[in-house]
C-alpha cells in the first residue's frame, strides 16, 4: 500500500531562491558552468564591478558537479607565496560571506589538521608552518601530545605503522556547507540580474577570426562580449571546440559518507601519508576522501580499491570508527594540472577567458576564484593575486608546484 | 575496479598495474630546435577527451612490461589491447603506431 500524500495534501515546496529564465540573445559576460566557481564570478562580476548583464549557463542543474561532490575542506595553508596568497584571499572571504550574502551556510572555522608520519612529513609540516607564517596565514605545528589533546579520537599510539609524530594545525580552517554556499551566490546573483539557466549546455563558439563573438548552446546560439569558462573537470572537452589545448588533464575522484552518528570529531584530520581526510559534517555523517583514481575518466566514478585504501587508512588513524557504516560513496571530475595549481587568465583567443586546473581542492578557493575571476573578465587583465597563475607559466617554465611543495591535495 | 588484459599475462584487476597515460607521445624528433611553446606542448599538455582514449598501463604487480589500450574514458569500457612485441638487444625499437 502506498503512504504517499496527494499533492494537495504536501508541504509546500518553498520559494525557489533564483528565477528560471530563458536566454537572452546577447549577454555582456556569459559565464560557462554554474558550478561554485561560476556563480562566485557572476556573483563578484555584479557586486565588485556592476556588470550585470551575465548569464551563467549550466549544462546539468546549478551546482550539482563537483560543488555537490566535494568534502568542503576550506584553508590557506599551501607552502608556495602565491598559492598561500590566493587561498588565504579566499579564507577572508569566507569569514565575511555569510553575513554578506545573508545566508548562514554553517561556515565552521574548526581547524585543520594535517598529520605528519615520517620525519619527511615532519620537516614538511614545520616548514610549512614558518612559511605560512611569514606570509601572514595563521599556522601552529603540533606535537603527538598536542594532536590528542586537539582531536582526542586520532589514534597517537606508538604502534601504529605510521605513528603520529606531529601535525600543522591552521586554526582558522574548517568547512561549509556546499550546497548552500552554491545556493547563497547564487540567489544574490540572481538578484543583481544575472541569469542562471540551467539545462542548458555549451556545444561550441562563435568566432570572429581569432576572437570569440558567443557561444552555440542547445538552446540556440548566444552572442556575448565576453566568454568565461568555469567548467571543472569538462574545461579540456569546451577548451577543445575553441581549438585550444590545455594542460589539464581529467580524473575521478571519490568520497564517501558514513551513517549519521553523534557529533565525535571536533576538527579535520588530513593525512597525505596513510592518505585518507576525515571530518563530520554537521548533520553527523562522518566525511572521507583520499586521492584521485589513477586513470583519466568523465564518469564521475571509479574504482572501488579506491574506497578501501582510504577506509583501511581510516580506521587506522580511527579505530573509533570501526563499526561505522558506509552509507554512500560518489565520485566528480576533476581537472588535474602538472603543477596542481589553478590556471586563470585570458587564453590566445580573443574575448575568451579560463578558470580551471583547480583539481582536487578548488572548493576552498569558491569566492577568491570569483573574486579574481570577475577582475580578469571585466579588465581583461589578470587580478595581481591571479597573475602568477595564467596559462603562460607552462611555457615560461614559472610553475607553481604544489604538487613537489607540500603535495598535501584538497 | 577495471579488469585489464595484460597481453602476457591475461585479465588481472587493476590494482596490479601503473598507468602511464596517453600512448603515443614520442619524445621530440629535434630537440633542440623546439621553440619554448613545443617543449610545453611536450612537456605538459596531453589529450584529454571524454570518449576513446589510446592509453599507456604497465602491469607493475606482474610481468612489469608497458602496453596500450584504448578505452572509453566515460564507460571505461576497454575496446583494444595492444602488446609491443618485446626487442631483442641491438634491434631498432618498434615504431608505434
Ligand atoms: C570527491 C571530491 C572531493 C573534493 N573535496 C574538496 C575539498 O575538501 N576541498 C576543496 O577545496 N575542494 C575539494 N574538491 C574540489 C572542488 O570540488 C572543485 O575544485 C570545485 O568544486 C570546482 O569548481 P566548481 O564548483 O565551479 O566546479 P563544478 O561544480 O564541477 O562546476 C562546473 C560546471 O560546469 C558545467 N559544465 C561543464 N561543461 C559544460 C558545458 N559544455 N556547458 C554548460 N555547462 C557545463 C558542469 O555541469 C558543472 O556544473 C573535491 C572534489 C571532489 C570531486
Ligand atoms: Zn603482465
Amino acid at each position: 500500500m502506498s503512504h504517499q500524500l496527494p499533492a494537495h495534501q504536501l508541504p509546500e515546496h518553498p520559494d525557489w531562491l533564483w528565477r528560471t529564465p530563458d536566454p537572452k540573445r546577447s549577454y555582456d559576460v556569459i559565464i560557462v558552468g554554474a558550478g561554485g566557481h561560476g556563480l562566485a564570478t557572476a556573483y563578484y562580476l555584479a557586486r565588485n564591478h556592476g556588470i550585470t548583464n551575465v548569464a551563467v549557463l549550466e549544462r546539468g542543474w546549478l551546482a550539482g558537479g563537483n560543488m555537490a561532490r566535494n568534502t568542503t575542506i576550506i584553508r590557506s595553508n599551501y607552502l608556495c607565496e602565491e598559492s598561500a596568497a590566493l587561498y588565504e584571499h579566499a579564507l577572508k572571504l569566507w569569514e565575511v560571506l555569510p553575513q554578506e550574502l545573508e545566508y548562514d551556510f554553517l561556515f565552521s572555522q574548526r581547524g585543520v589538521l594535517n598529520l605528519a608520519h615520517t620525519l619527511q612529513d615532519v620537516r614538511e609540516g614545520t616548514r610549512r608552518v614558518n612559511a605560512n607564517r611569514l606570509g601572514g596565514v595563521d599556522a601552529e605545528w603540533l606535537d603527538t601530545d598536542q594532536v590528542r589533546a586537539f582531536c582526542p579520537i586520532v589514534n597517537t599510539s606508538p604502534d601504529l605503522r605510521y605513528p603520529v609524530l606531529g601535525a600543522t594545525l591552521q586554526p582558522r580552517a574548517g568547512i561549509a556547507k556546499h550546497d548552500h554556499v552554491a545556493w547563497a551566490l547564487a540567489r544574490r546573483a540572481d538578484e543583481y540580474g544575472v541569469d542562471l539557466i540551467q539545462g542548458c549546455e555549451v556545444t561550441g563558439f562563435l568566432r570572429d577570426g581569432d576572437r570569440v563573438t558567443g557561444v552555440r548552446t542547445n538552446r540556440g546560439p548566444i552572442s556575448a562580449g565576453r566568454v568565461a569558462l568555469a567548467a571543472a573537470g569538462h574545461s579540456s572537452v569546451l577548451a577543445d571546440l575553441a581549438g585550444l589545448r590545455l594542460p589539464v588533464q581529467s580524473h575521478p575522484l571519490q568520497a564517501l559518507v558514513s551513517e549519521l552518528l553523534e557529533p565525535v570529531h571536533p576538527t579535520v584530520v588530513m593525512s597525505n601519508h596513510v592518505h585518507v581526510y576525515v571530518s563530520q559534517a554537521h548533520k553527523g555523517e562522518l566525511v572521507m576522501g583520499a586521492g584521485v583514481d589513477s586513470y583519466n575518466g568523465y564518469g564521475q566514478r571509479g574504482s572501488f580499491h579506491m574506497i578501501e585504501h582510504q577506509m583501511a587508512a581510516a580506521l587506522e588513524l580511527f579505530p573509533i570508527f570501526a563499526r561505522a557504516h558506509v552509507l554512500r560513496t560518489w565520485g566528480g571530475i576533476v581537472d588535474v594540472t602538472p603543477d596542481a595549481s589553478p590556471i586563470i587568465g585570458p587564453t590566445p583567443i580573443g574575448n575568451l577567458y579560463l578558470n580551471c586546473g583547480w583539481g582536487t581542492g578548488g572548493f576552498k578557493a569558491t569566492p577568491a576564484s570569483g573574486w579574481v575571476y570577475a577582475h580578469t573578465i571585466a579588465t581583461g587583465e589578470p587580478h595581481p593575486l591571479a597573475a602568477p597563475f595564467g596559462l603562460e607559466r607552462f611555457t615560461t617554465g614559472a610553475l607553481i608546484d604544489e604538487h613537489g611543495a607540500a603535495a598535501v591535495a584538497h | 575496479m577495471l579488469l585489464i588484459a595484460c597481453p602476457w599475462c591475461g585479465e588481472r584487476e587493476e590494482l596490479e598495474f601503473h598507468y602511464g597515460g596517453q600512448a603515443h607521445v614520442g619524445y621530440p624528433a629535434n630537440p633542440e630546435g623546439l621553440t619554448d611553446s613545443e617543449w610545453a606542448e611536450y612537456l605538459f599538455v596531453r589529450d584529454n577527451p571524454k570518449g576513446l582514449f589510446a592509453e599507456r598501463w604497465s602491469h607493475a604487480a606482474g610481468c612489469r612490461r608497458w602496453f596500450n589500450l584504448i578505452r572509453h574514458t566515460v564507460t571505461h569500457q576497454i575496446l583494444a589491447v595492444q602488446s609491443n612485441r618485446p626487442v631483442a638487444a641491438g634491434q631498432p625499437k618498434p615504431v608505434i603506431p
